[in-house]
């Protein structure tokens, strides 16, 4: 099988010790990774130049589309790049005022990106976003209704059937639970493990907790300044941390 | 009826005539001279060189005749009228250390090498209406310094500079001609070149509004005024034909350059930045604002943060022009009946579908 | 009566002599550069050098410097405001061209070589050879969805124009139509998302596969814009919500016409509407074939 992602040897350098360094990974059709460290580990500095919004100094990215072509992301033209967010990836992000339009209705920013592909038939889109509506839990009745009006919960889940309505191959997940509590996280957490399965959707997500890794993810790469400490099945990680700062971190979930 | 609303040749021309008879007003009081103008409201003559972006006392006393004293109207007759003017040089840099100051000061340091001018300022006067100007009296006495000024004062942030502590003040990497927003439009994002030009040739009040916001927590600029000079300068040509420069007469600036304070950031160590300011004329009041935002606009370049209006280029610069706003706002006296009537119905079609929906029962 | 553009007084007078045309050559050169552009790219927003004119911004001067830089001696000029040859504005910007070009005016829409407009598209259909100008207040038709320059100029460049769908979704979603009645955004030649000026969207098949050159000129945003003589122009719709045109039950009051763009009047104190040709040409011409 092959990867739909294949990073090697990628660094983004700051110049003060900040940045990701030397980062190797694969990534299969519809598998969920999780990238789990602190803030300051340089996680989310490696997903936004996984996402071609930071310029990578070294190494490469190989995306695999659809038709299985082969794009090489640190040197693709942003035109192309922006082709590719459109119709290949999605991005949720911590913060649903970055990720969504606040000003308009929940169902004009599910049929977005199906307007951005082309779609121009009202009624097709309304009966879209409608459905994933209903995927997300947010409901059908509310599809008139802004996302100001949601609680962080549904605002995330709004994220979710925004960037999953086009049935992207790829989703760059930062943070998506950040400002959740407790209660909400497993929720979201469960649904969007549901979608992304029953999709066949691959997820990198960007975590600072190691619970979300071990609700979601099979694989799990652990940072820490800048550089990847540990990688493996997230089952294995859980159950037999190798480096010092993994079994801290797998500790600290256990006691909680 | 129906001729009625459309507008006239003959309404245009009677337009015209009225707005001379008001400019005029009573003609049993004397007509106001050109020269009257430049010599009694000069502070008006150099605001509109300055907004009008043409350095002529005479065009400028001239519009603000023509306006009646309003100097918005003023400074866009002027432009107009600078449009059409041919290009026949470009000057050599000014050189604001060389200028014949009548009037410097430094809120930084106690004393300066030259001594602080006061000049010409009515900062200490007090602000009593003074009646005696109300008739005309005789020449007030003005007694001659006992020594004159020297002909040279050192900029006092060169002396900050001599010690590390005030950033270099630089051309851009390789010292490309600066835009000239008079042939070429204003893109982003704008270099600081094309920024200073646009503020020298905004709104005062504008200026001082985003200025005055900075000081009030939008947008962290700790700012002190380290020199503001005004005199005479001269103004050199460096023909091509004669291969030596040539001095084609003085205009008078006033100049503010701002220290600012900055803690440092990735590529430059803490140190004093600069904020800078030049305009035609006697205005302070332009020089300091323009200053103030000039630093402002750099937050992105030093790094700082950018949420403030004064820290958007494209708020601040593009709203900054007088001629551009005016026009802009007062277009809204148009006709607009045609788009009107589009609203009209589409409203009418909205409103009879919402009161159709209220009618109906409910289920 | 005053002379505005008389020279400003007697010692100033020998200083210059306006142009043909108003604008000196060299700046005529850059706008037709500009112009070139423009109809080699139908659609495209190309930033120019816009100059400051003896007018309001906001009052034409994007319109009359496409016209000064394309009249020429033999050029008939017509101008209108709201579709009307009388409107201040429209004998302003006619008598400002009479006066630096010194070119023949006319009313008659046939016989105009140049037509200025300001919100609308004349009724009777333009022919080969004719140019038409028009005066853009914004030509950003993204500008109220997205305030940065620098944003909608990528979003030109990729052709993103998803968020113009999003706007014209929510209308259908809050008033069952889509809420646009004037400036309705078009597509030009199936590239370029484009204003067309502020005219009804009455107006708008016009601009479709027309035989006249149409320009377009924002002075104040420093932008013009051109659709080329017979280019495809696509008013935005959804397919199940297709453009449609203002239509009205009455006819002109004055001309009988049951097809042409009407204004409303409030006839008297009682509040009681008349409907006439906003056209007043095309009004006029109604009346005289009638007689």
């Amino acid at each position: 099988m092959t990867p739909i992602l294949s990073v090697q040897g990628l660094r983004k350098d700051y110049g003060n010790g900040q940045g990701c360094f030397d980062i190797d990974f694969e990534l299969f059709a519809g598998e969920v990774l999780c990238i789990v460290g602190e803030s300051g580990s340089g996680k989310s500095t490696l997903l936004a130049t996984l996402a071609g919004k930071l310029a990578a100094d070294d190494g490469s990215v190989v995306f695999r589309d659809k038709n299985e072509r082969a794009h090489e992301l640190t040197r693709l033209a942003e035109a192309e790049r922006r082709r590719l967010a459109r119709s290949e990836w999605g991005y949720v992000t911590q913060h649903a005022r970055d990720g969504l339009r606040m000003n308009v209705s929940a169902g004009a920013n599910v049929s977005e990106r199906l307007m951005a592909l082309g779609e121009r038939h009202y009624g097709r889109l309304r009966a879209a976003a409608a459905d994933w509506l209903e995927k997300v839990e947010i409901g059908a009745d509310r599809l008139d209704d802004k996302p100001c009006a949601f609680s962080g919960g549904m605002q995330q889940r709004l994220q979710i059937a925004r960037n999953l309505v086009t049935r992207p191959r790829l989703v760059f997940m930062d943070e998506p639970t950040g400002g959740l509590d407790v209660s909400v996280q497993a929720r979201f957490l469960d649904l969007t493990r549901r979608l992304v399965h029953d999709n066949r959707i691959a997820v990198i997500m960007v975590t600072h907790d190691l619970g979300v890794a071990r609700l979601l993810a099979q694989r799990t790469l652990v940072m820490q300044g800048g550089r990847v400490v540990e990688a493996g099945l997230t089952d294995q990680i859980l159950d037999d941390p190798q480096h010092p700062y993994t079994q801290l971190l797998v500790s600290s979930i256990l006691q909680a | 009826m129906y001729v009625a609303v459309k507008g006239g040749e003959t309404a245009i021309a009677r337009s015209w005539d009225l707005l001379a008879a008001r400019r005029r007003g009573d003609e049993a009081v004397p007509e106001l001279s050109l020269a009257q103008i430049r010599q009694q409201l000069r502070l008006a003559v150099h605001r509109v060189m300055q907004e009008g972006s043409l350095y002529d006392e005479e065009l400028a006393a001239l519009a603000l005749k023509q306006a009646a004293g309003d100097a918005m109207e003023a400074v866009f007759l002027l432009r107009a009228f600078r449009t059409t003017l041919p290009r026949l040089a470009t000057s050599l840099p000014l050189d604001t250390s060389a200028m014949r100051v009548a009037r410097r000061v430094s809120g930084t340091f106690k004393d300066v090498p030259g001594g602080q001018i006061l000049g010409p300022t009515a900062d200490y006067t007090q602000r009593l209406l003074d009646f005696s100007l109300a008739e005309p009296a005789a020449t007030p006495r003005c007694e001659l310094a006992e020594a004159p000024l020297p002909e040279c004062l050192p900029s006092v942030l060169d002396l900050l500079a001599a010690e590390g502590l005030m950033e270099a003040d630089l051309p851009p990497p390789d010292d490309p001609a600066p835009a000239d927003l008079t042939r070429e439009p204003l893109l982003f994002p704008a270099d600081r070149p094309a920024r200073l030009q646009n503020l020298a040739r905004g709104d005062e009040g504008w200026l001082l509004g985003l200025a005055y916001s900075t000081q009030r927590g939008y947008a962290e600029n700790h700012p002190f005024a380290g020199e503001i000079r005004m005199g005479e300068i001269s103004v050199m040509l460096l023909p091509d034909e004669l291969g030596f420069e040539i001095d084609i007469g003085a205009i008078v600036v006033t100049e503010c350059q701002m220290i600012n304070q900055f803690a440092g950031g990735p590529h430059a160590p803490p140190q004093f930045t600069r904020g800078y300011g030049l305009v035609f004329g006697e205005s302070e009041r332009k020089a300091m604002s323009m200053a103030l935002v000039d630093r402002s606009l750099r937050a992105q370049e030093l790094g700082e943060s950018t949420g403030s209006p004064a820290q958007q280029a494209e708020f601040a610069l593009c709203h900054s022009d007088s001629v551009e706003a005016s026009g802009f706002v007062q277009h809204l006296k148009l006709p607009h009946y045609v788009d009107f009537q589009a609203e009209l119905s589409l409203i009418r079609t909205l409103r009879a579908e919402h009161d159709r929906q209220q009618d109906a029962p409910h289920d | 009566m005053t002379e505005p553009f008389s020279p400003p007084s007697a010692n100033l007078d020998d200083r210059w002599r306006y142009n043909f045309g108003f604008l000196d050559e060299n700046t005529k050169r850059m706008l037709r550069r500009a112009l070139l552009k423009a109809v080699a790219v139908p659609g495209y927003q190309v930033p120019f050098g816009s100059r400051e004119m003896p007018l309001p911004y906001g009052w034409g001067t994007g319109g009359i410097q496409l016209t000064a830089a394309v009249i020429g001696h033999e050029d008939v000029l017509k101008v209108i405001d709201q579709g009307a040859d009388d409107t201040t504005n429209a004998v302003n910007i006619r008598r400002f061209f009479a006066r630096v070009a010194g070119v023949a005016t006319t009313t008659v829409t046939r016989d105009a070589t140049l037509i200025q407009t300001r919100h609308r598209i004349p009724e009777t259909p333009l022919a080969e050879g004719q140019i038409m100008v028009f005066q853009v207040p914004e030509p950003e038709p993204l500008r109220t969805l997205e305030a940065s320059e620098v944003e909608t100029r990528k979003l030109h460049a990729h052709q993103e124009y998803g968020l113009m769908h999003v706007k014209l979704y929510e209308d259908i979603a809050r008033y069952g139509h889509i809420a646009t009645s004037y400036d309705y955004p078009v597509m030009v030649n199936r590239r370029y998302l484009a204003s067309p000026s502020p005219i009804p969207k009455f107006d708008n098949p016009k601009l479709h596969r027309s035989p006249a050159l149409m320009l377009f000129g924002a002075g104040r945003e420093k932008r013009l814009y051109a659709i080329p003589p017979y280019t495809e122009v696509e008013s935005l719709a959804f397919e199940d919500h297709p453009f449609e045109a203002q239509h009205w039950s009455q006819a002109c009051a004055l001309c009988g016409s049951s097809d042409s763009y009407l204004d409303e009047i409030i006839a008297d104190d009682a509040g009681v509407r008349q409907f006439v040709c906003s056209d007043t040409d095309h009004c006029r011409q109604q009346r005289e074939a009638a007689q």
